[in-house]
């Protein structure tokens, strides 16, 4: 589980996060979800640490993390897995190499055992035989799924994607959603999807939070986001047609 | 000159900040380490990648501007009593103090800084820095720190490669042009000849392989925007490592010379 109690942030004077609280639990998919500039981002590197917040915790497990020491936070990384973006690959390694750098940086495995357990990642993200390939030789949603292989060879505990489905054809998106909710449902994961795709919110989301204009404006599940009355998520939720036409 | 560093630039830092920032950024390289396995397969990539790769234009640099150094110096310094061989003697006091380090390192400064600056600074703006600080690796100490340590290793060699070159360039130059006999050459660079200067090579490329690096690296770590940035970063990297670069020829040609 994931706590955050009152984060906020100002980026030269500006509030971008203002007094966020919240909790992800276990084996869920939460997702952060709100308009671009909202601070959804923000708010995941504030827990990641990327960014430092003006003010709040971070606690996994009970363990606050932005208070810790050095040796203990090096520690309580290795229990993460973060997708990014764009899947920030390291453009110099192939796809193998890119899934195998956690493991050969952080763990003593014998090159054999890492040689399997990216061979595992990759079959689950469904990307058997791509391991030789250049980031620069395969597709934007393969870069997502190998982005997610390097997330979880770890074994992590708390699984972060930053709009998994961004850039992605509607297809390629939903089967990144299947995969986000598999793999929290196949490890028991704690999984943050930071998002503004309203597929996603309808399909994988266990709890949904709605941030406006860096606060906390609604959290709920992917049931009730459809009965909201409040304004903003209603504007941002019924901003696509099919969507209205669905309430009627 | 306090008022010059406290002065706000560009982005509203003033000089007095970045210089602060970079020391940080120094600092920072050494905090943190990884095994030293993983920073020795490092080190040897960054080596072919910065001095093996740059071997072939520093050949034909330091080729051309000791056979220039050779034409112009005849035509400027030949009078009936002034000897033939101190052609050969300037090209290679020129060659060791200046050519083969300082002017080496201006060109080194354009291709390996901006390779420098533009690949940290790519990596930045996709997150792959990022990637490897949320995995706890500390991504400074090891992205730049190889890449520094290969550059102070690599630029030496490069010097001496290039003085010998330059040397060669100016034979060449002499000997087929006519200007002097292979014996007059010869006998020159041999005349009153100081080994300390090729020591002084060494060390000054020595520290313009580290100006170089770690200005480079500075620039294209604290890259953020797009494309743009990231080719306003590299030019960064390159004029001020040439200045950098510069400033610490003539700083160093006081103190050893």
């Amino acid at each position: 589980m994931i706590e955050i109690k009152n984060i906020s942030k100002a980026f030269k004077g500006k509030v971008v996060l203002d007094d966020i609280s919240g909790v992800f639990k276990k084996g869920e998919t939460s997702l952060v979800i709100g308009a671009s500039g909202t601070g959804k981002s923000v708010l995941l590197k504030c827990m990641l640490d990327l960014v430092e917040p003006e003010k709040g915790e971070v606690i996994y497990d009970g363990r606050e993390f932005l208070g810790m020491e050095e040796k203990d936070r090096k520690n309580l990384r290795r229990e993460m897995g973060v997708l990014f973006q764009g899947g920030a690959l390291f453009d110099s390694k192939n796809v193998q190499d890119n899934v195998k750098f956690p493991l050969d940086m952080l763990t003593n495995m014998p090159e054999s055992e890492k040689r399997d357990r990216v061979e595992f990642c990759l079959h689950k993200v469904g990307l058997d035989g791509v391991g030789p390939k250049m980031p620069s030789e395969i597709s934007g949603g393969m870069k997502k799924r190998v982005g997610i292989a390097r997330a979880i060879v770890l074994n992590p505990k708390y699984l972060f994607c930053d709009e998994p489905n961004s850039g992605l054809d509607p297809l390629t998106s939903i089967k990144i959603d299947e995969l986000i909710k598999e793999i929290t449902d196949d490890f028991d994961i704690t999984t943050v999807v930071i998002t503004h795709d309203m597929n996603s919110v309808l399909t994988i989301g266990d709890k949904i939070m709605f941030l406006y204009k860096g606060k906390k404006l609604w959290e709920g599940d992917s049931k009730s986001i459809l009965k909201s009355d409040i304004k903003e998520l209603d504007e941002f939720v019924f901003s696509n047609q099919a969507l209205k036409q669905l309430r009627g | 000159m306090i008022r010059y560093l406290c002065k706000k630039r560009k982005r509203g830092e003033s000089m007095l900040k970045i210089l602060g920032k970079f020391f940080l950024f120094l600092m920072e390289m050494f905090t943190r380490r990884e095994a030293a396995k993983v920073y020795w397969n490092r080190f040897l990539d960054e080596c072919v990648s910065l001095g093996v790769g740059s071997l072939v234009i520093i050949s034909i640099v330091a080729l051309f501007i000791g056979a220039v150094t050779c034409v112009q110096t005849y035509a400027n310094l030949v009078s009936p009593i002034i000897p033939l061989y101190v052609v050969s003697n300037i090209v290679r006091d020129m060659t060791l103090l200046e050519l083969s380090s300082t002017l080496m390192c201006v060109v080194l400064a354009g291709k390996v800084g901006s390779n420098i600056a533009g690949e940290l600074g790519t990596m930045k703006i996709t997150e792959q820095i990022d990637a490897l600080e949320v995995m706890g690796i500390n991504s400074v100490s090891y992205l730049v720190l190889p890449k520094v340590a290969a550059a102070v290793l690599t630029f030496p060699i490069l010097a001496v490669f290039s003085g010998f070159l330059g040397i060669f360039g100016g034979y060449l130059a002499g000997t087929l042009t006519g200007i002097l006999t292979p014996e007059q050459y010869i006998y020159g660079i041999r005349y009153s000849f100081m080994p300390f200067n090729v020591v002084i090579s060494i060390i000054k490329s020595a520290v313009f392989g580290f100006l170089i690096a770690t200005i480079a690296a500075y620039k294209g770590y604290h890259t953020s925007g797009g494309a743009l940035e990231v080719g306003q970063s590299s030019t960064a990297a390159v004029t001020n490592s040439c200045i950098a670069v510069l400033v610490a020829d003539y700083l160093l040609a006081e103190l050893l010379t």
